[in-house]
């Protein structure tokens, strides 16, 4: 169990990580996996959770369009839980021009996506809240995902495999023997604990701070920080993913997620300095709100939840100022045969679509070195809890009479529901109400899911994502992980750290309701809790 | 419009702070562990219905809609209102036998009413409690409203012209109740308005307000009955230039409030004209207008304000009037539901709750002892009358029986 030596290990908690550390676990690989903080706290993390069907670059890229559609009919098979078959529609607005939905189906169908050009009365029928106004719409086969759960079932299969999981633990340098990279220096970021691993074979998969990792072993990746803001609205006004028809631009998506729905996004450049501290600018929360009206003129006057921005890992290609015209398309970079250096690979580029294509390229590529020769089984091997289609299946097989916090576990956990405690009122209590989290599901993440703070078991289980972001349920949670990890200190800390994030995401929109909940939630843990 | 200048949601759903105070005051979440709370069933719930029916959970039955949540909330959040909204959405299961019989007051009653000796004997037979308990699950432990004869529309018809001779003139909207099981309160309005110089007229026809259809999952027929009573409204306030008043706090709330609200029944231009008789009344008292009350009246009345009241936010009305009546001696009981919510109560799996739900209201009007127990609303009066022995009018009977002829 202590064993300091594996076969391969990958950085990075991210959904590339995570998929190729189950990739290599499923090929037989001991594995082990290093972040700094969480999982899914990068890119991944910080999207629009649009499963997509790849139209999106049809026209421009149609190379990354045919890998997307591929790849979403796969997760639509392996990873029904974490994902939601909404379907998406790209609409044509009067100030666009109608000319280019033909070229644009053309396109999608060139990619083998299946598009299919929609009277805008039927457009306006299926989804409601669409821009009455629009002259064409195209229906494809979008639909959504989420990457926390995506990146936590992977993370768990490859545990289920034998791979080990190191999280909050940052690498401080890599091991070389000669010309090989055999191991890496590491330090517990909770801890300050040192300590040494070795593999004859390490994969760098931290995204945009992979320009970091390569640095440690004195190559040269060149990333490009592109930024891109979003806006999560507090529930959900549209059932299928809105798109524009037209190239692709700032904030002309909104994607139906869970209980929210999530409109962007911005594209700006930005040093790579700033990765690890991107805020949300009032020029963006306009823009998005604004562009985003025109796709939802309700969201002009739904309340609005949180603002958050991601970094695109996209490699550098050419000097594009905007970023739109990078190819997406998947880096894996050998260090052997490009820079001379063994035993280090770097998967980069890509996106949160096509990770499981990327994870299985890194993997090939690492399987090629070890000499190992096993068959990639991921596309058809369903994750821990999407062996069933749909979470009502998972439901009424669990419950006879499901409560909505059991049905909506069954939405978040797919089979994986059936470890829950349940069918006692401590276990059914509600720890998170705005999206029924029983305190059996918290302590079925506490103890599967490597949970070390509020902010991991928000990502894990939703606890805090709903409209009173953490007013009610952050201190019950509390009380939960102090009793698991025996100290309430920390957890004071913890609580204080949680709410202070959660305030981050809801300043850049705080007015209206969210700036009342904002202040209504001071009150509580200020003046009711004395914190 | 500027964008984000305000925010728009269902019954104001997202305007819920989760501050929970609606949970405190919500009479079943009391008595009923299986019952979500309003929260829960309300706003929370909302944001996971809005993602796929599915979440829907059939648990809200047990919602009284007595619409103490929303007299709580300090957010103006439609908490009862988006229960009963997705009730009425997502609630697939067809109305048991039971729940229509319940539900169709208007159609019972005047089944009954050629037959009310008979009926009345019946349904007060033990025997035929247990049949009705055994095949049709309504609790053999309640007691049912006795039908009247003849019915108030037939009464007031024969004196039409006699009211039709006064200078002023108001519309009476007397609900299934006055006109089925108790014309005597119809007749005591008659009594107060003629006093004070003004003449009832009968709506066209009205129907059954509807409540218990919408609460019992008829929403359908209960859109009907919204339509057309809404229509015979208009005309009574837009061509006949009449107020409509009403007696009971039930069918007023549902005219005024739940048919746009839950049915989607727009009376915005007659909704200011549909008013509790008691508000009336009040209003022409302070306007100037007298009573001759009888001297040496004497009477000692505890007043509770029913629900349906609570939320019209009109209760103060009928305390003024029955405190203004000399010789009454009165006593506000304590703001509480009386747990029988229409039918709700009238269903075996709810009795228990039901009377739970009560139980603090029947033990102060125990201790204070009152001659009457007076109340807008004639399902209160059912419950308070079989659980507490204590008889209950309405305010309009007890100033009718106060005032000289």
């Amino acid at each position: 169990m202590n064993t300091r030596e594996f076969d391969v290990i990958i950085l990075g908690g991210g959904i590339t990580g995570a998929g190729t550390q189950r990739d290599c676990a499923m090929r037989g690989l001991r594995t082990l996996l290093i972040e700094r903080s969480d999982i899914a706290t990068g890119a991944t993390g910080r999207n629009h959770g649009l499963l997509h069907s790849g139209a999106r670059y049809a026209v421009n890229d149609p190379e990354s369009a045919a890998e997307c559609i591929r790849e979403n009919r796969i997760l639509r098979r392996i990873a029904s839980h974490c994902i939601e078959e909404t379907d998406g529609l790209f609409i044509t607005l009067p100030e666009d021009d109608l000319a280019y939905q033909q070229t644009f189906e053309d396109a999608c169908r060139a990619a083998g996506i299946g598009a299919e050009i929609i009277d805008p009365d039927l457009a306006r029928r299926l989804e409601p809240s669409v821009n009455p106004s629009l002259t064409g719409a195209v229906r494809v086969p979008d639909g959504s995902v989420d990457p926390f759960r995506l990146c936590a079932a992977n993370m768990l299969d490859a545990k289920l495999h034998g791979g080990q999981v190191r999280l909050h633990t940052e690498v401080t340098g890599l091991i070389r023997e000669g010309d090989a990279v055999v191991g890496v220096h590491t330090r517990n970021c909770q801890t300050g604990e040192a300590a040494d691993y070795f593999a004859p074979v390490v994969v760098n998969a931290c995204g945009i701070w992979g320009q970091h990792i390569a640095g440690l072993a004195d190559v040269k990746v060149g990333m490009y920080p592109s930024k891109g803001a979003l806006l999560i609205f507090a529930h959900r006004i549209n059932r299928m993913v809105i798109n524009r028809c037209r190239k692709p631009s700032n904030a002309d998506i909104l994607v139906p997620g869970d209980t929210v729905c999530v409109i962007g996004t911005t594209s700006t450049r930005i040093p790579f300095e700033e990765c690890d501290r991107v805020a949300v600018t009032p020029d963006e929360v306009t823009l998005l709100i604004t562009e985003g009206a025109k796709l939802a003129p309700a969201l002009s006057s739904t309340r609005i939840l949180r603002a958050y921005a991601g970094v695109r890992p996209l490699v550098s290609a050419d000097d594009d100022p905007t970023g739109r015209n990078i190819s997406r398309g998947i880096v894996c970079l050998d260090h052997e045969t490009r820079d001379g250096l063994k035993g280090f690979v770097t998967i980069t580029g890509g996106k949160l679509m096509t990770y499981r294509l990327m994870a299985e390229i890194a993997t090939d590529t690492v399987c090629r070195k070890l000499g190992v020769d096993r068959a990639c089984e991921t596309a058809t091997t369903p994750l821990p809890g999407s062996e069933e289609r749909s979470y009502e299946a998972v439901a009424r097989k669990i419950w006879e009479a499901p409560s909505t916090a059991q049905k909506a576990a069954a939405a978040r956990m797919g089979t994986g529901a059936s470890r829950i405690r349940s069918g006692n009122r401590l276990d059914d209590a509600l720890i998170c109400e705005c999206e029924e989290v029983s305190v059996g599901e918290i302590e079925n993440a506490i103890g599967q899911l490597e949970v070390s703070s509020l902010t991991d078991l928000r990502r894990r289980t939703r606890v805090g994502m709903g409209t009173c972001q953490g007013e009610f349920c952050a201190c019950r949670a509390a009380g939960l992980l102090a009793r698991a990890h025996g100290c309430v200190e920390r957890e004071r800390k913890d609580l204080a750290d949680f709410l202070q994030e959660r305030w981050k995401g809801n300043f850049p929109i705080g007015w209206g309701d969210t700036l009342r909940e904002a202040e209504y939630t001071q009150w509580v843990y200020k003046h009711v809790l004395g914190l | 419009m500027k964008a984000q200048e305000y925010t728009v949601s269902k019954h104001n759903f997202e305007e819920c702070m989760k501050c929970t105070v609606c949970t405190v005051y919500c009479p079943v979440l009391q008595v009923n562990p299986l019952y979500p709370g309003p929260k829960q069933a309300g706003p929370d719930g909302e944001r996971l219905r809005l993602k796929d029916p599915f979440f829907f959970n059939y648990t809200l039955k047990y919602c009284m809609n007595c619409k103490r949540c929303e007299v709580a909330c300090p957010s103006g959040v439609g908490v009862a209102d988006l229960i009963q909204a997705s009730r009425i959405k997502y609630d697939r299961t067809p109305p048991k036998l039971r729940d229509r019989i319940l539900a169709s007051t208007d159609l019972m009653g005047s089944l009954a009413r050629p037959f009310a000796p008979v009926v009345n004997a019946v349904t007060g037979l033990g025997i035929a409690k247990s049949v009705m308990d055994a095949t049709l699950k309504i609790d053999h432990r309640r007691s049912f409203p006795k039908y009247s004869g003849r019915s108030f529309e037939a009464w007031l018809r024969k004196r039409a012209a006699q009211q039709a001779a006064f200078p002023e003139q108001v519309a009476y909207f007397h609900g299934c109740y006055v006109n089925y099981n108790n014309p005597q309160l119809g007749k005591d309005l008659v009594k107060v308005l003629n006093a004070l110089g003004v003449g009832v007229q009968l709506l066209d026809h009205e129907k059954c307000c509807g409540i218990a259809l919408i609460t019992n999952g008829m929403s359908k027929q209960a859109t009907r009955h919204a339509e057309h009573n809404v229509g015979i409204i208009r005309q009574a306030v837009l061509e006949r230039r009449l107020p409509v008043v009403t007696t009971s706090s039930s069918c007023t709330l549902t005219l005024r409030d739940e048919y746009p609200n839950l049915l989607g029944v727009d009376n915005a231009d007659v909704r200011a004209s549909v008013l509790m008789a008691v508000r009336y009344i009040f209003e022409r008292l302070e306007a100037g207008a007298t009573l001759r009350f009888k001297p040496g009246f004497r009477k000692k009345v505890a007043y509770h304000v029913p629900c349906h009241m609570e939320r019209l936010g009109w209760g103060v009305f009928s305390e003024r009037l029955l405190r203004m009546i000399p010789g009454v001696e009165f006593t506000l009981l304590d703001s509480a539901c009386c747990g029988i919510a229409g039918t709700y109560g009238f269903k075996k799996e709810n009795y228990e709750a039901s009377q739970a739900v009560g139980a603090a209201l029947f033990e102060q009007i125990r201790s204070v002892d009152p001659e009457v127990v007076a109340c807008d609303c004639e399902t209160c009066k059912w419950q308070i009358e079989m659980s507490t022995g204590y008889r209950v009018e309405n305010p309009i009977s007890i100033l009718a029986e106060s005032i000289e002829q």
